[in-house]
C-alpha cells in the first residue's frame, strides 16, 4: 500500500514537473543537487556543476514506459498491433508533414468517386472556407467598392448603430428624435435606423466623390498651366533670381560673411585613406561605365536623347541659369579620351587640332542643341557634307575639323566603314596632313567603347577584336580587363581567366594566319602577362594544354612516321609566350619545363629538309639559348642542332673528322641547304634579321636572295654558337661538347670562305673553345659528415602538463583512449542494464499486486453477495418460521 | 534453243542492269547445269561473265563457279586421271559419260586459269574472291582427287593449285601484302602451310635465280609478307586443322610431322635470306628473327652466317642482329669472337636516336651483365657511353645514366670512374681515347667520368638529378632499366604537367612588354616580326 502511495506521488511529482516551467524547476532548490567542487580550476568549464535529478530520473523512467515497459508487454504475445497509419512509424517526418500528407491521403481516398455522374456529391465547393451552397442563400448585402472608402471613418452613430455597445449613445440619439418619432410606432426601432443610417452614409460618401473630383480638376488645371509656363521659367527666371541675388549679396552681414569665410577656411584636413585594390578598381571601372555611358548618350544622338542631353549636358558648376559662355570658355566642357579636358586656348591651330577635334565635336553638339535640336538629325544624315563644309571652316582658322563627334561614334559602330568614311571624308582636301590623319586615327582609337563584357568563348574574343588595330585590340583587352576585375563581382574572376585562354588561342590564330599578324601579338603581350599576374594557375592550365596538345600531336606522327616536322610559327609563339610569362630558370616548372622538352624534342626528332626548316630550327635555338641563359643549364640537343646546321654549310662532306648527331645525315638530300650556290654572294651580303615568318614560307626568287638567306642563317647560327661558348664554358666536358664544332670550323668550314663579319665570330668560337681548361682533378664522392658518436647523457623530457600520459607513441595513447572509452562505455551499459530491470521488477510488482487487489476485490464481493444471499436466506427462512 | 536464246538476253542486257539480277541468274544457272546435264552448255555463260570487268559480276560468278565446281567434284562428275585432250576425247572412244566429265574437267581446268588470272588483277574484291574460290577448289580436290592415287606413298593434295597459287601470290609487280593478310587464314590449316611453305621455297629459288640476285624490293617485300605471316606450331600436338584428310597412314604424312613443317620452314627462310636483301628488308627479317623464326628452325645455328654479316653491316642493322646473336649466343653455344669489342665500336651518338633503342640497351644490359667480363672493358663501355650521353636527348639519358651505374655496381673495380681520391689535386686532360676502337687500349679506367659531372646541369630536373648520384657512393641495389626503357618524351612531358601543384606557381617577375624582349633578347637579336 505504501509502495502505491509512493507511486502515486511520483506520478503526481511527474505531473508537476510537466506543467512546470524549466526555469521554475531550475530555481526550485529541492530540485537541484549542486556537485561540489573540491578545487576551483581557472580555465575550465564544468558542465556538471549543477543536476536536476529529478527531472533525469522521469526522463529516464519515461522512457522506459515507452520503450522497454511497451516491449515487456509485447513479451510471449504472437500478435502485434501495428499502426497502419501514414508516416506513423517515419521519425525522420515532421508532424506536419506527416499531418499533411495524411489529410492529402484523406482527400484523394474520398475524391474516388463512386458514382461518376454524380458531379456534386462528397466535394462541397468553398469560399473561404464556407459553402457556396449556403452562401448562396444569404441575402445579397451589397458589399461594393464603397466600402473601402468608409474605412477609417468612425461617426458616432456607426459605432452605435454597428457595435451595439455604448447603450447611452443609441438613447441620446433617440431622445434626439423623440419628438418626432414620439408619435409613430415604437415598432420600427431599430429595422428603420439602420436603413435611416445607411442613407446617410451614402450622402455623405456622395458628398465627397464630388469633392475629390473638383481637386482633382483644379490640379490638373494648375498642371497644365504649369507646364505652359515651365519652359519660360527654366530659362528666365533663374537669371533673374540670380539678378536678384547679386543684387542681394551686398546687404549680407558683414557678420555673417566673417562666420562664413571662417567656416571654409583650411583646417586641417584628414587626408585621403590610401585606397585599397578594389577600390581603386571599382573607381576604374567607374570611371570607364561613365565613359561609356557619355559615349552612348552621344552615339543615340538627336532624337532620342534630346531632352536627356540638354540635362547631362550641364556642368558640375553649371548655375542653371542659361548662361552660355563663349567658344574660348566651353573647351573646358568637353573631353578626349575620357578625361576633362583642360586644352590650351592660345596653341596654334596645327596641333592643338588633333588634340581637340574630339571637343570641337562636342561643341559642335552643343552649338546644335543650342540652336536647333532638329539640326541633329541631319547632321547625322550627311554628315560628310557637313564635313567638308567643316574643313572650309577649319581652313579659315577656326578651330573646327572635319571629325565631328557624331562621325566618329557612327565610326565606332562600324568599323568596316570608318576607313572608308575617313577616306572619302579626306580625299577631297588634299590639304590634310599627315598629322591630321594620325590624329583621326587617334580619334578613332578614343571612340573606342570603354567598357566590354568578357567574352564568354572563343569565337566572341574574336569578333570583339576583330578588324581592329593591333593597338585597339590591346586597349579593347585591357579595358576588358578592368571592366571585370575579380574584386568587381563573384563570376569576374572565372571569366578573366577564361580570357586569358581565348587570347592565347587567338595569339595562335594570328600565328597561324598568312601572313602572320605578329605586330598584334606584340601588342597583347602585355596584357597576357597582366592577365597571367592577375592568374597565374589559369595561365599554366591553359599553356600547359597547348603544351599537351603539341607533345602529344608530334608523338603521334613520330609513332607513325618516324619523323615530325618542324613546329609551326604558332607553336614556336606559344613557346617565347611560355618564356616572357613564367621563369625560364627553375630547376623544375610545370610550364618552362616541358617547355623545353618540346624544344629539345623538337630539335632532335624533325629532320630539316628546308630552309624554312633551318629558320624554325634556328627560332628554336634562339628560344633554347633564352631558355638556359639565366640558369646556364646545358641542352645537348642545341649543340646537336648548331653542329648539324653548320654542317648543312660544309661543302666538302668527305672525311670528316666529327660525327653529326641525327636529326641531320653526314651526307644526303638535304645535307647541303646552306652551303652557297656561289661564293661571290659572300661579298654584297649584310646582316639582318630575319622575319619569324619565314619559319613558314620564303619567297627567294633567285640564287642571290637564298644565298643571303643561308648566309644570315649561318650568321644566327655561329651567334648562337658562340652564346653557347660562353654559357657552358664552366662545365667540365666543354672540351668535349665543342669538339665536333671545333673541328667543323677549323677543318671545314674555314673563315676565308665566310663574310667579314662572321669571320670575326668564327675566331672568337675558335678562341674561346680552345681556351677553356682541359684539365679536371678525378671525381671523387663528397666528403660526408662524420657521423656523431652515440650520445649517452639522459634525454629529459620535460613535463609541463601533469594528469596527462607522455612519452607514449601515438598508437599507445589511441589505444589507451579506447580502452578508457570502453571502460566507460562498459559501466555505463550496466548502470543501464540494471536500472532497465529495477524498472522491470517494479512493474512486475505492480502488475501483481494490482492482480492481487482485484482478487481481494471480487473475493470480497463475492462473500459479500453470499453473505447477503444467506442473510435473505435466513431472513425467508425467519420469515417461514414466522 | 533455250540456252542460246538466254545468252543473247544476257549479252543484250545493258550494263545499267544490276548485278542482281546477274547474280540471280548466275545461280539458276548453276542450278539448271546441276539438275541436268543438258544444260551442260550454260557454263559457258558463267565463265563468260567470270572475264567481266565489272567486280559485282566477276566476284558472284566466282561463287557460282565455286558452288558448282564443288558440287561436281562431290559428286565425282569430273573427269579423275590423266586428261586426254577436248578433241582427242570427242573422237576416242569415250562413253557420253566420260565424255562430260572431260568435258567439265576442261571447263574447270579454264576456270581455275581465270581465278588465277584473276589474282593478279588490280581490284582487290576480284583477288579476293578469286583467292576465296580457288581455296575451295584446294579443298574440294584435296577432298576428291583428280589424279589416280595409284600408289601408296601419294598422298592426295591439290598441290599444282597451291603451287600457283602461290606464284601468283608472289607477283614481282604488286605488292599483295593485303591478300596475303586474307590468305593467312588458310595458312592456319597445317597441309596448306606445309605445301605453301614448300612452294615458296620453289618460288624463291626460280624467281631469284631468273634474276641473279640481284634486289626485287616488290617481289621480296611479298615474299616477306607471305612468309611473317606463317605462324608456326610449337608442338606435334597443335598440329591438328588439316585441310584434306587422308584416309590412310595420315600419321606417316609429312605435313603431319612437326620436324618436317621445321625442315621445310627453315629451307624457306635460308632460301629466302641467301639473297642480297633491301636494307628496310634486312631490318623488317632481323626484327622479327629471333621470336618467330629461330625457334622454329630445326638448326637454328644455320643462322649464324646470316647474323654476322648483318652484324657487320653496321647501324641500327648491327643493333637488331645483336637480338638474334644473343639468342644463338645464349642458346646454341655460338661462340664469337670479338663480340664486345664491335658492340664497343657500335656505340655512337646514334644509338641514342634510333627507333630501336630500348632493345638495344635491353640486349647490351644482358650482355654486359656478366660478371666475368674484364674491368677494362666495362670501363670503357662506361666511359663510351658517358662521352655519347653529351649529345643524347633526356629519355635516352635516363637510360644511359641508370645504366653506367648499373655497370658500376657490377664490377666495383670499376669505382674509380666516378671516385679516384689517390691522384687529388693534380688535374689532368682526360686521358680517354674516343677514337680507339679497341676497349683495351682506350685508357678509360684512368679517366673519370666528368661527362656525368657535366650532366648534373642538364636542363632536365630528372636527368640532372639523376646525374648527381654519382656525387655520393652509388647504393647496391641495381636500378631497373625496364622502366625506363620505353619512356618517351612525351610521357616525360605528361609527367611535369601531369603534376598536381600544391603551391603557387612562379611567375616571371620581369614585366613582359614586348615578344622578342626577354630571356636576354638572343629573338630578337636575329629575328624580328616582320
Amino acid at each position: 500500500k505504501k509502495r502505491e502511495e509512493e507511486h502515486n506521488v511520483r506520478n503526481l511529482a511527474d505531473k508537476v514537473r510537466k506543467t512546470k516551467a524549466s526555469t521554475e524547476i531550475k530555481n526550485n532548490p529541492f530540485e537541484v543537487k549542486i556537485n561540489r567542487k573540491k578545487f576551483d580550476i581557472l580555465g575550465r568549464k564544468t558542465k556538471h556543476d549543477v543536476g536536476l535529478p529529478g527531472v533525469s530520473r522521469s526522463k529516464a523512467i519515461n522512457k522506459r514506459k515507452e520503450t522497454l515497459l511497451k516491449e515487456y508487454k509485447q513479451k510471449n504475445k504472437s500478435s502485434k498491433f501495428i499502426d497502419r497509419r501514414f508516416g506513423e512509424y517515419d521519425t525522420k517526418m515532421a508532424p506536419e508533414d506527416k499531418i499533411l500528407q495524411r489529410f492529402a491521403m484523406e482527400r484523394q481516398r474520398v475524391h474516388d468517386k463512386k458514382d461518376v455522374y454524380n458531379l456534386n456529391e462528397e466535394e462541397e465547393l468553398t469560399h473561404y472556407g464556407q459553402s457556396l451552397a449556403e452562401m448562396e442563400k444569404f441575402n445579397d448585402i451589397v458589399n461594393s467598392d464603397d466600402e473601402s472608402e468608409e474605412k477609417g471613418l468612425l461617426s458616432a452613430e456607426l459605432t452605435a448603430s454597428h457595435f451595439g455597445g455604448g447603450g447611452g449613445l443609441l438613447t441620446k440619439k433617440t431622445s434626439g428624435n423623440q419628438q418626432e418619432e414620439e408619435g409613430s410606432q415604437r415598432a420600427k426601432s431599430r429595422q428603420e435606423l439602420i436603413e435611416e443610417l445607411i442613407q446617410k452614409s451614402k450622402q455623405e460618401k456622395r458628398e465627397r466623390q464630388v469633392q475629390k473630383e473638383e481637386a482633382q480638376e483644379l490640379t490638373e488645371k494648375l498642371d497644365q498651366d504649369w507646364k505652359n509656363i515651365q519652359a519660360l521659367m527654366v530659362k528666365k527666371t533663374p537669371k533673374t533670381e540670380q539678378a536678384n541675388k547679386q543684387e542681394e549679396k551686398p546687404k549680407l552681414d558683414e557678420y555673417d560673411m566673417m562666420v562664413r569665410e571662417l567656416g571654409f577656411e583650411m583646417k586641417a584636413q584628414p587626408s585621403e585613406k590610401m585606397k585599397t585594390p578594389e577600390e581603386l578598381a571599382r573607381e576604374e571601372r567607374e570611371k570607364l561605365q561613365k565613359l561609356e555611358a557619355d559615349r552612348l548618350r552621344r552615339m543615340l544622338g538627336g532624337e532620342a536623347g534630346d531632352s536627356a542631353q540638354t540635362q547631362s549636358h550641364m556642368s558640375a558648376d553649371d548655375l542653371n541659369d542659361g548662361f552660355i559662355l563663349d567658344k574660348a570658355d566651353k573647351k573646358t566642357l568637353a573631353y578626349q579620351d575620357g578625361k576633362w579636358n583642360i586644352g590650351d586656348e592660345s596653341e596654334g591651330d596645327g596641333d592643338d587640332e588633333d588634340a581637340e577635334e574630339e571637343e570641337d565635336g562636342e561643341e559642335e553638339d552643343s552649338e546644335a542643341e543650342e540652336g536647333d535640336g532638329d539640326d541633329d538629325d541631319d547632321e547625322d544624315e550627311d554628315d560628310e557634307g557637313e564635313e567638308e563644309g567643316e574643313e572650309q571652316e577649319d581652313s579659315s582658322g577656326e578651330e573646327e575639323d572635319g571629325h565631328s563627334d557624331l562621325d566618329s561614334e557612327q565610326e565606332s559602330e562600324d568599323e568596316e566603314g570608318k576607313q572608308e568614311n575617313k577616306e572619302t571624308g579626306a580625299k577631297p582636301k588634299k590639304s590634310l596632313s599627315k598629322e591630321e590623319m594620325k590624329a583621326q586615327q587617334e580619334a578613332a582609337k578614343a571612340e573606342l567603347p570603354y567598357t566590354f563584357t568578357a567574352p564568354e568563348t572563343f569565337s566572341d574574343l574574336k569578333d570583339l577584336l576583330h578588324g581592329h588595330t593591333p593597338d585597339n585590340q590591346r586597349l579593347i583587352v585591357a579595358r576588358t580587363q578592368k571592366c571585370n576585375h575579380p574584386s568587381l563581382g563573384v563570376g569576374n574572376k572565372l571569366k578573366l581567366q577564361k580570357l586569358f585562354g581565348f587570347l592565347l588561342e587567338y595569339i595562335g590564330e594570328l600565328a597561324t594566319r598568312s601572313p602572320p599578324e605578329l605586330t598584334a601579338i606584340d601588342k597583347l603581350i602585355p596584357e597576357l602577362y597582366a592577365l597571367c599576374q592577375m592568374f597565374p594557375e589559369a595561365a599554366c592550365k591553359s599553356l600547359q594544354s597547348v603544351l599537351i596538345d603539341a607533345g602529344h600531336s608530334m608523338e603521334e606522327i613520330l609513332e607513325v612516321k618516324g619523323h615530325a616536322g618542324f613546329p609551326a610559327l604558332d607553336m614556336l609563339i606559344y613557346l617565347k609566350v611560355t618564356a616572357l610569362l613564367f621563369p625560364t630558370s627553375d630547376f623544375r616548372h610545370p610550364v618552362t619545363t616541358p617547355a623545353l622538352l618540346y624544344i629539345s624534342q623538337a630539335l632532335t626528332r624533325c629532320p630539316v629538309r628546308s630552309l624554312q626548316d633551318v629558320t624554325s630550327g634556328l627560332v628554336l635555338c634562339c628560344l633554347a639559348v633564352e631558355y638556359v641563359s639565366f640558369s646556364k643549364r646545358f641542352v645537348p640537343e642545341l649543340i646537336n642542332f648548331l653542329a648539324g646546321t653548320l654542317h648543312l654549310a660544309v661543302k666538302d662532306k668527305t672525311s670528316l673528322g666529327y660525327t653529326v648527331v641525327p636529326p641531320f645525315r653526314p651526307s644526303g638530300k638535304h645535307s647541303d641547304l646552306l652551303v652557297l650556290s656561289d661564293s661571290e654572294s659572300c661579298k654584297g651580303w649584310s646582316k639582318k634579321n630575319l622575319p619569324l615568318s619565314a619559319t613558314q614560307r620564303l619567297d627567294l626568287k633567285n640564287d642571290l636572295d637564298r644565298d643571303n638567306h643561308r648566309l644570315t642563317c649561318l650568321s644566327a647560327c655561329l651567334d648562337l654558337v658562340k652564346r653557347c661558348c660562353l654559357l657552358y664554358k664552366d662545365l667540365t666536358s666543354f672540351p668535349h661538347i665543342f669538339q665536333p664544332i671545333k673541328t667543323l670550323l677549323s677543318k671545314h668550314l674555314s673563315a676565308q670562305t665566310l663574310p667579314e663579319p662572321l669571320q670575326e665570330v668564327h675566331n672568337e668560337i675558335l678562341e674561346a673553345i680552345s681556351s677553356a681548361p682541359v684539365t679536371h682533378s678525378p671525381l671523387v664522392f663528397e666528403r660526408k659528415k662524420p657521423i656523431p658518436l652515440k650520445l649517452l647523457t639522459p634525454k629529459i623530457v620535460e613535463v609541463l602538463d601533469y594528469g596527462k600520459k607522455h612519452g607514449s607513441t601515438r598508437e599507445e595513447r589511441e589505444k589507451e583512449r579506447l580502452k578508457h572509452k570502453y571502460k566507460k562505455e562498459f559501466k555505463g551499459a550496466l548502470r543501464e542494464i540494471r536500472k532497465d530491470s529495477r524498472f522491470l521488477a517494479r512493474e512486475k510488482l505492480n502488475e501483481i499486486m494490482s492482480s492481487d487487489a482485484e482478487r481481494k476485490r471480487k473475493v470480497k464481493e463475492l462473500l459479500g453477495s453470499l453473505a447477503t444471499q444467506e442473510g435473505e436466506w435466513k431472513a425467508l427462512k425467519r420469515k417461514k418460521k414466522k | 534453243m533455250a540456252p542460246a536464246k538466254r545468252r543473247n538476253v544476257s549479252s543484250a542486257k545493258t550494263a545499267e542492269q544490276s548485278a542482281k539480277t546477274a547474280k540471280i541468274d548466275l545461280t539458276r544457272k548453276v542450278e539448271s547445269i546441276l539438275k541436268s546435264r543438258k544444260h551442260a552448255n550454260d557454263i559457258f555463260d558463267i565463265l563468260e561473265f567470270l572475264q567481266s570487268d565489272k567486280e559485282k559480276d566477276v566476284v558472284s560468278a566466282v561463287n557460282a563457279c565455286s558452288t558448282l565446281f564443288c558440287t561436281l567434284l562431290e559428286r565425282k562428275e569430273l573427269f579423275v586421271g590423266k586428261l586426254p585432250a577436248e578433241e582427242e576425247a570427242l573422237s576416242g572412244g569415250y562413253s557420253a559419260e566420260e565424255k562430260y566429265r572431260i568435258f567439265m574437267r576442261h571447263r574447270y581446268h579454264s576456270c581455275v586459269e581465270m581465278l588465277l588470272e584473276h589474282l593478279s588483277s588490280e581490284v582487290h574484291g576480284i583477288k579476293e574472291s578469286a583467292l576465296c574460290g580457288l581455296m575451295k577448289f584446294a579443298a574440294g580436290e584435296g577432298q576428291h582427287p583428280l589424279e589416280d592415287l595409284d600408289w601408296s606413298e601419294h598422298y592426295s593434295f591439290p598441290r599444282e593449285l597451291i603451287q600457283a597459287l602461290v606464284d601468283r601470290l608472289l607477283s614481282k609487280t604488286t605488292d599483295n601484302s593485303l591478300l596475303i593478310s586474307r590468305f593467312q587464314e588458310s595458312l592456319e590449316l597445317e597441309d596448306v602451310r606445309y605445301y605453301v611453305m614448300s612452294s615458296i621455297r620453289e618460288n624463291v629459288g626460280k624467281v631469284m635465280d631468273k634474276n641473279k640476285g640481284a634486289v626485287l624490293p616488290i617481289y621480296q617485300n611479298n615474299v616477306f609478307a607471305l612468309m611473317s605471316n606463317i605462324s608456326m606450331p610449337s608442338q606435334e600436338s597443335e598440329l591438328s586443322n588439316f585441310m584434306v584428310k587422308q584416309e590412310a597412314k595420315h600419321e606417316d604424312w609429312k605435313a603431319a610431322k612437326l620436324n618436317e613443317h621445321k625442315r621445310v620452314f627453315e629451307k624457306m627462310w635460308l632460301g629466302f635470306l641467301k639473297y642480297k636483301l633491301p636494307s628496310t628488308m634486312y631490318k623488317k627479317v632481323l626484327v622479327i628473327l629471333h621470336d618467330s623464326i629461330l625457334p622454329h628452325m630445326s638448326k637454328p645455328t644455320l643462322m649464324i652466317d646470316f647474323l654476322t654479316a648483318a652484324y657487320e653491316v653496321g647501324g641500327a642493322i648491327s643493333l637488331l642482329a645483336l637480338n638474334g646473336l644473343f639468342v644463338l649466343i645464349h642458346q646454341h653455344n655460338l661462340d664469337y669472337p670479338d663480340f664486345y669489342k664491335k658492340l664497343y665500336n657500335l656505340l655512337d651518338p646514334s644509338v641514342f636516336h634510333v627507333k630501336y633503342r630500348a632493345r638495344f640497351f635491353h640486349l647490351a644490359n644482358l650482355f654486359l651483365s656478366s660478371s666475368h667480363l674484364p674491368v677494362y672493358l666495362v670501363a670503357a663501355f662506361a666511359k663510351r657511353l658517358a662521352r655519347l650521353a653529351l649529345t643524347a636527348p633526356p629519355t635516352a639519358l635516363l637510360i644511359v645514366l641508370p645504366f653506367i651505374y648499373n655497370l658500376i655496381r657490377r664490377h666495383p673495380s670499376c669505382r674509380v670512374l666516378i671516385h679516384k681520391p689517390s691522384t687529388e689535386d693534380e688535374p689532368l686532360e682526360d686521358p680517354y681515347v674516343m677514337d680507339e676502337e679497341d676497349p683495351v687500349q682506350c685508357c678509360a679506367l684512368d679517366s673519370s667520368l666528368w661527362e656525368i659531372k657535366t650532366l648534373q646541369k642538364h636542363y632536365h630536373p630528372d636527368v640532372a638529378k639523376a646525374a648527381l648520384l654519382i656525387n655520393t657512393p652509388l647504393s647496391e641495389q641495381e636500378d631497373d632499366l625496364s622502366e625506363v626503357l620505353e619512356i618517351t618524351a612525351y610521357e616525360l612531358m605528361e609527367k611535369d604537367l601531369n603534376k598536381t601543384q600544391s603551391k603557387s606557381i612562379p611567375l616571371e617577375f620581369e614585366t613582359a612588354t614586348q615578344l622578342l624582349k626577354g630571356g636576354g633578347g638572343v629573338l630578337g637579336q636575329h629575328f624580328c616580326l616582320d
